[in-house]
């Protein structure tokens, strides 16, 4: 589609992780890589054991089809399949997919001699991934603790766990997650709108440039980030979002048993005051 | 000197430090109350579980109920006058053992915490016309209460535990006296009352009196109608009381409800039931058994309105789900079992025995105002 002529000249070879020459070629537009075939591999079979789960589930309303994980009494050991088994290999796929993704971009990154910024922004959503059905499951001493594969199940999950804690909002890492996930919409929102207010001039005007972007910050609140700077913080504001919410779980059960309110207390029994 | 940087990265030591000394390390124990994957599910951490308590041993073995009745042996017997005189001194016995205070002083000791010594029969001790009315009120929630004691049954000693005023107990908070300065409204108080949370403080008094709606604020339309007038505030104070059940049984939300939908019943655990039953219990107590002693009382067992103290979950259930881990205390105590008819009715109160309204189940509740 929007294969450029001179996009031909970025193909370069080497660069790859694992497999030498052997994978380093491309399909159309895309780069295949050692990654790409295991990317295929678990994410195909992972769709394929969620439309099993579905058939033996009992509904193909696409809100309610639930592939759930085994019961707690089953601990960190496998399940039968239609017991949970299957939500165990569906996350192994999840997980396999998510990492041999990020792996495909890591080597996209050499071949083409730039930074890892966008494996380590895909790396922190695998992070909090991987800390919702296998870090704090591991903690708890059961995969069960793991959420269910469901549109709505999942929601169900979410507020079950929130109310284990009574009042999730007391939850310090919560606050922080959700005070970065707002400001990261604010700052997106401010950007796109800066960046369009700045290509879309009055009728007869010229387009205008970064100087102009910058001073309507530096009126408005006596500073601008710049135009690499505002990327650098709405990266900083997202990777902050995924990394609380992980946080905000994983101390959820493992650190931390009785309602969120009550973990304040530590301030108010402070010696200073006591 | 220090930089910037140095002591900014030790401040943030420093708090990283404190906020993990609020925390509890080591292996949690879960069980799961739901389906699979619903994340309904106790987590404790079995270095923070709170004892179940000591049962003390009846003070010897329990008498046959044969031989004279306790009416006829002894003077101005009320509510217990049908019981054998000897299972009756066992009786009064084990309530010594399970009320007066082990450091009373000498003349309020034993017997004579609540007995004048000189004519055990005389009601001139407020403690004595108390305690007639407190073996009542154990007999009726045992007799009319069952769908929430079950055959475990209360005694005096599940509240009290050896003391004369059991340690979780509530009186009406005093009203606000109209300041606009550091007036908290009622709220925003770090209290175990409501989990620690800002939430309203009044709560036992909406919710634990005679008179006392269901803890419901949900609409039952998408649209605002004159159907539900109930405001943010009266969800708060909702959200209160539950705070104050899932604290006083050491349980979580999920122990009870399904959280996708809190009012409806047909999702919720049978445990929710148990709690509803429970809440007749406690306003029943409260009204027609507590209250009422109010001019019994000496000033310096009232509150600051001048009520009582009155009973809420956390009285017997002292953060266990079982009071006393379930432990089957009452059978060892049959006078406390049934309501006895009564020969005339105590001072200031009510009649005991035609108030026990447990019988509508909450599958009607729900019918009629969830």
């Amino acid at each position: 589609m929007a294969l450029l002529s001179f996009e031909r000249k970025y193909r370069v070879r080497g660069g790859t992780l694992v497999g030498g020459d052997l994978f380093d070629f491309w399909v159309g537009p895309f780069y295949v890589g050692f990654f790409g075939i295991t990317t295929l591999f678990f994410s195909a079979l992972g769709t394929a054991l969620i439309f099993y789960g579905a058939s033996q589930g009992g509904t193909w309303n696409p809100w309610l089809i639930n592939i759930a994980p085994p019961d707690l009494s089953y601990g960190l050991g496998l399940a039968p399949l239609k017991a949970g088994g299957l939500w165990q290999i569906i996350t192994v796929c999840a997980i396999g997919a998510f990492v041999s993704w990020a792996l495909r971009e890591v080597e996209i990154c050499r071949k083409l001699g730039m930074g890892y910024h966008v494996p380590f922004a895909f790396a922190v959503a695998i992070f909090a991934y991987v800390t919702l059905v296998v870090f704090r499951p591991m903690l708890l001493g059961a995969w069960g603790h793991g959420f269910p594969y469901g549109i709505f199940s999942h929601l169900d999950w979410v507020s079950n766990v929130g109310y284990q804690y009574l009042h999730f909002h007391y939850n310090p890492a919560h606050m922080l997650a959700v005070s970065f996930f707002f400001t990261t919409t604010l700052a997106l929102s401010m950007h796109g709108a800066l960046v369009l207010s700045a290509v879309n001039p009055a009728k007869g005007e010229d387009v205008k440039s970064p100087e102009y972007e910058d001073t309507f910050f530096r009126d408005l609140i006596g500073y601008s980030v710049g135009t690499l700077g505002i990327h650098r913080v709405g990266l900083l504001l997202a990777l902050n979002a995924g990394f609380w919410s992980a946080v905000c779980i994983i101390i959820s059960g493992p650190f931390w048993t009785r309602g969120w309110p009550e973990w304040w207390t530590w301030w108010l029994n402070l010696p200073i005051w006591m | 000197m220090l930089s910037l940087s140095k002591l900014t990265a030790m401040g943030a030591l420093a708090l990283a430090g404190l906020a993990l000394a609020g925390c509890e390390f080591g292996p949690k124990q879960s069980q799961q109350t739901g389906y699979r994957g619903t994340g309904i599910a106790q987590i404790v951490d079995p270095q923070n579980v709170v004892a179940p308590g000591e049962v003390p041993p009846p003070p010897y073995d329990l008498p046959a109920p044969s031989g004279p009745k306790a009416g006829e042996v002894y003077q101005n017997v009320k509510v217990l006058a049908n019981v054998s005189q000897e299972e009756f001194d066992y009786t009064m016995a084990a309530i010594t053992q399970w009320i007066v205070p082990a450091d009373a002083p000498a003349e309020e000791a034993g017997c004579n915490y609540c007995h004048n010594a000189e004519n055990l029969a005389d009601d001139s001790k407020y403690t004595k016309v108390v305690a007639r009315r407190m073996i009542q009120m154990t007999q009726n929630i045992n007799q009319n209460y069952s769908d929430h004691v079950k055959q475990t049954g209360v005694t005096c000693y599940t509240c009290h535990r050896g003391a004369a005023v059991p340690a979780y107990v509530w009186t009406d908070p005093r009203p606000s006296d109209g300041r606009l300065m550091g007036n908290k409204r009622g709220q925003n108080t770090p209290s175990s009352a409501v989990a620690f949370a800002s939430l309203p403080l009044d709560t036992y008094a909406k919710y634990m009196r005679g008179n006392s709606g269901p803890a419901r604020v949900i609409s039952k339309t998408i649209h605002p109608t004159t159907a539900n007038r109930q405001t943010t505030k009266d969800a708060e104070g909702n959200y209160a009381i539950m705070m104050h059940l899932s604290q006083s049984l050491g349980v979580n939300c999920t122990y009870c409800h399904n959280s996708r939908s809190f009012a409806r019943w047909e999702q919720s655990s049978p445990q929710r039931a148990l709690a509803w039953y429970g809440l007749q219990m406690v306003k029943n107590t409260n009204e027609e058994y507590i209250h009422p002693l109010a001019n019994v009382f000496p000033a310096n067992r009232l509150g600051p309105q001048g009520d009582p103290y009155k009973t809420n979950c956390a009285t017997c259930h002292q953060m266990q789900r079982k009071p006393l881990g379930g432990a089957q205390m009452a059978k060892d105590y049959p006078a406390l079992l049934t309501l006895a008819p009564t020969v005339a009715p105590a001072p200031g109160a009510m009649p005991a025995n035609g108030t026990a309204a447990a019988a509508a189940a909450p599958a009607a509740a729900a019918a009629a105002g969830n």
